[in-house]
């Protein structure tokens, strides 16, 4: 895991008083960010999930997103590769970039985006189809790739999902016949198969066992050489353990966003040392 | 339900519940009962008619003798003693062919073993004596009486049955092809020549087939001269064994699956009917499978979920109560004379006023049914989409699916059990209707089947026979009642066992979709 770079270390305030203000306070200033997320609404029906959302996702780090439920974190991930458009009840308001492209703009093709932002749920949810099948689902997609090539993306994936030297002999069974926590780290391969730039994982480890939760958390720690990782957990204990920046919402707002070290041992607002230490749900 | 369901089932009935658990339980006991009766009846009635049973030569007080198998017994309407009907056959000489007779009045009844039973192109069956096989056209002793001349009639029997195929297959695969050429160009005269000799072999075939005769007698005496082209099978069912009566039997059963229909439908085969009626229903799937399935992912997956897609499927799912008499009504309207009638005018305009496809035909009677089953499923396959769940679809878009891919690479492919139980139930229901196909292209009689060698090979503008319509023809308007019960319940029969086993294919052919998918749904 590599080391946090000192610009943002020294931007650690320790010692500061809490302040009871309601926020935001964004404690940094990421120099290479990935997603820039400015004055983001968003309503289901007229119902507001979030409310003028602004914070930068800085690349090649593991950004978590902790908060109450029904804060939406989860909504936030959803939107940042437009899942939301499924739900005709949606309004939007305010913009996303994806490395200074506006992703609501016209001229991007929602199904690239999510290649390039692919997203991994809370319940595994491989297709009915063989492992190996699941793996390769992104690359048929995009077609006109030889049998071979294709053969060492689904082997470099499962790799990199550390699941290989567990399907390698029973690639053609049913993706079905695995473990839930195999199946976890299935979509995970058949996720990165495809080389997005930018992995969201929605609660990936609610469902499974601790030890699967820590290969998963182990997992996310070794792909961020790779690629930028956002995770949203109820876990704050995961959020510490795996992640570099923690943003805090709460009612639909970003009430908190610091490094991750910092952002929990020396909150800055009442609300969030409220919400880490227990005394809010 | 598996055996040890059924055992778990009896092994969990409540005690001291109260009656209603029984009350249940009687009910399905009850259902059972009356299905498994149901069934053993057309079975029973059904398979026994091609048994070859024995015959009793019977003597009456007065001296009258007669032949014939014992059929039933009932009370006399006095209600002193019973009377017994047998089936003595011999139309042409007696002009029936059932007679009662009262039990008391039989002096001697017994069972010879040389009286024969022959089955005939006319008049029915023969049951009598066999005297003689000899040349036609001479009065010159043959091969005399007896065994020898049992022995003689089965060995002509067999070369004249290979006469009959020959000239059926001339007829089939020269005759009529060059005839339709003909119709065409009047002036080929290679057709001409051809059939000119085609015709020739086939009356020296007639005339092989006509060359002996067979000499019968009644057990009353009366004599009886027949062609041996006239007789098709004969047997001797006193001199049988057992073994021989089962491997008659089996022959009966084959001959009724596979030979086309005689004498008004009641007697012969139903293999035009069966064929007609798995075609029929094969296309009646392979239509209404596309269009159901597309209009189920358009209410499912496509339409926005408002007031107007409720109503939408609320009327689909009233279609599937509309009873099918009123689908033949518009099958006739629409498909035979509105479409029908507009496809003679445009393509076949030099045959009409005769039609082709302006009157009820193997296509119009698959659209109707099609049309039918529409509902049922639209109905199964929206189930089983809806059952799919939405981290499947996310899944699929997450990974950079277009709405289209994510449908046809994971939705559509776990959605096919489901689309395969909407289409076992349209072919449960369709292979069973008759009342619209009696308006939309079922006949009484097409011994041609709609599939056959010449361009373009299925004839979709043909008539077809259909089991259902068999049935209800050969109930009620054949004018030998008792004749025709049997083959009421043989066909009534085989139409079940027709259904049973379109629907288990479908029903195979979904589990092992089921294992190749994943067993998602939890049935």
């Amino acid at each position: 895991m590599p080391e946090l770079p000192p610009s943002l270390l020294s931007l650690d305030r320790p010692g500061s008083a809490l302040s009871n203000s309601t926020g935001p306070i964004i404690d940094f200033a990421p120099d290479a960010s990935c997603l820039d997320v400015e004055g983001l609404s968003l309503a289901y029906g007229g119902k507001p999930a979030l409310r003028d959302l602004t914070l930068r996702v800085p690349r090649q780090r593991v950004t978590a997103f902790i908060g109450p439920s029904g804060c939406g974190k989860s909504t936030l991930l959803r939107a940042l590769n437009r899942l939301h458009d499924l739900d005709e009840t949606v309004s939007r308001q305010g913009s996303i970039r994806l490395e200074g492209q506006e992703i609501h703009a016209p001229e991007v093709a929602v199904d690239e985006l999510r290649r390039r932002v692919g997203m991994v749920f809370q319940a595994p949810n491989p297709f009915p189809m063989s492992i190996y099948e699941n793996v390769a689902f992104g690359l048929r997609l995009q077609g006109g790739m030889s049998r071979r090539r294709m053969n060492d993306i689904v082997e470099w994936a499962l790799e990199a999902a550390a699941l290989w030297g567990e399907v390698k002999d029973r690639l053609r069974a049913s993706a079905w016949s695995l473990s839930i926590g195999q199946q976890q780290r299935l979509v995970i391969a058949r996720t990165l198969a495809v080389r997005p730039e930018v992995l969201l994982l929605d609660e990936p480890a609610s469902a499974l066992d601790p030890i699967s939760t820590l290969k998963i958390e182990e997992l996310i720690r070794s792909l961020k050489s790779q690629l930028t990782l956002v995770l949203v957990t109820h876990n704050m204990q995961q959020a510490a353990r795996v992640s570099d920046y923690t943003a805090f919402l709460h009612d639909g707002e970003l009430v908190e966003y610091a490094p991750t070290a910092s952002l929990f041992t020396n909150p800055r607002l009442a609300r969030t040392e409220n919400y880490i230490t227990g005394r809010m749900a | 339900m598996s055996l040890a369901e059924v055992a778990g089932f009896r092994a969990r009935l409540p005690r001291g519940e109260g009656p209603w658990a029984w009350l249940a339980a009687g009910s399905v006991a009850l259902s059972l009962l009356m299905l498994g009766g149901l069934l053993t009846l057309i079975a029973v009635r059904g398979l026994g008619h091609f048994w070859p049973a024995s015959v009793s030569l019977v003597e009456l007080d007065d001296g009258q003798l007669l032949a014939g198998r014992a059929v039933r017994e009932l009370p006399l309407a006095t209600g002193q003693g019973r009377e017994r009907l047998y089936f003595t056959g011999n139309r042409d000489i007696d002009g029936h062919v059932w007679q009662w007779v009262a039990v008391d009045r039989i002096v001697a009844s017994e069972q010879p073993r040389e009286l024969v039973v022959l089955e005939r192109v006319r008049y029915g069956d023969f049951i009598g004596r066999l005297v003689d096989v000899r040349p036609a056209g001479s009065h010159v002793q043959g091969v005399g009486g007896g065994e020898v001349a049992w022995a003689a009639l089965q060995a002509r029997l067999a070369a004249v049955d290979a006469l009959r195929d020959e000239r059926d297959d001339l007829q089939r695969n020269v005759i009529q092809p060059l005839v339709r050429q003909l119709e065409k160009d009047p002036g080929d005269t290679a057709a001409r020549r051809g059939l000119a000799v085609a015709n020739d072999r086939i009356r020296g075939l007639q005339d092989a087939m006509q060359a002996e005769v067979v000499v019968l007698q009644s057990v009353d005496g009366r004599r009886l001269v027949l062609t041996l082209a006239e007789v098709l099978r004969a047997w001797r069912p006193n001199a049988m064994s057992l073994p021989e009566k089962m491997g008659a039997w089996v022959q009966g059963v084959w001959r009724f699956l596979s030979e086309g229909p005689r004498v008004a439908n009641t007697a012969g085969g139903v293999w035009p009917a069966i064929f007609g009626t798995v075609l029929m229903v094969l296309l009646m799937s392979v239509l209404v499978t596309p269009f159901g399935v597309l209009a189920a992912v358009y209410l499912n997956e496509v339409a926005h979920q408002g007031h107007l897609t409720h109503w939408v499927r609320i009327a689909v799912r009233n279609l599937a109560g509309v009873p099918s008499i009123v689908y033949g009504v518009f099958g006739l309207g629409v498909f035979v004379y509105g479409i029908g009638g507009s496809i003679d005018e445009w393509f076949f305009s030099d045959q009409l006023p005769s039609p082709t496809f302006g009157t009820g035909g193997l296509l119009w009677a698959s659209l109707t049914l099609a049309l039918l089953t529409l509902p049922v499923v639209i109905v199964a396959t929206e189930e089983g989409l809806a059952r799919i769940p939405d981290h499947q679809r996310e899944g699929a878009l997450a990974l950079g699916a277009t709405r289209l891919e994510m449908l046809t690479r994971v939705v559509l492919p776990m959605a096919v059990p489901a689309m395969l139980t909407g289409v076992i139930l349209a072919i449960a229901r369709a292979a069973g209707e008759v009342a619209p196909l009696m308006l939309v292209g079922v006949a009484k009689l097409a011994p041609q089947v709609p599939v056959d060698g010449e361009f373009p090979f299925l004839h979709l503008d043909r008539k077809f026979m259909h089991l259902g319509y068999h049935v209800y023809d050969t109930a009620f308007h054949g004018d030998d009642i008792q004749a025709a019960m049997p083959m009421v319940y043989a066909t009534a029969l085989l139409l079940v066992l027709v259904v049973l086993v379109l629907n288990l294919t479908a029903i195979f052919l979904r589990h092992y979709l089921r294992a190749r998918h994943g067993a998602l749904s939890r049935h």
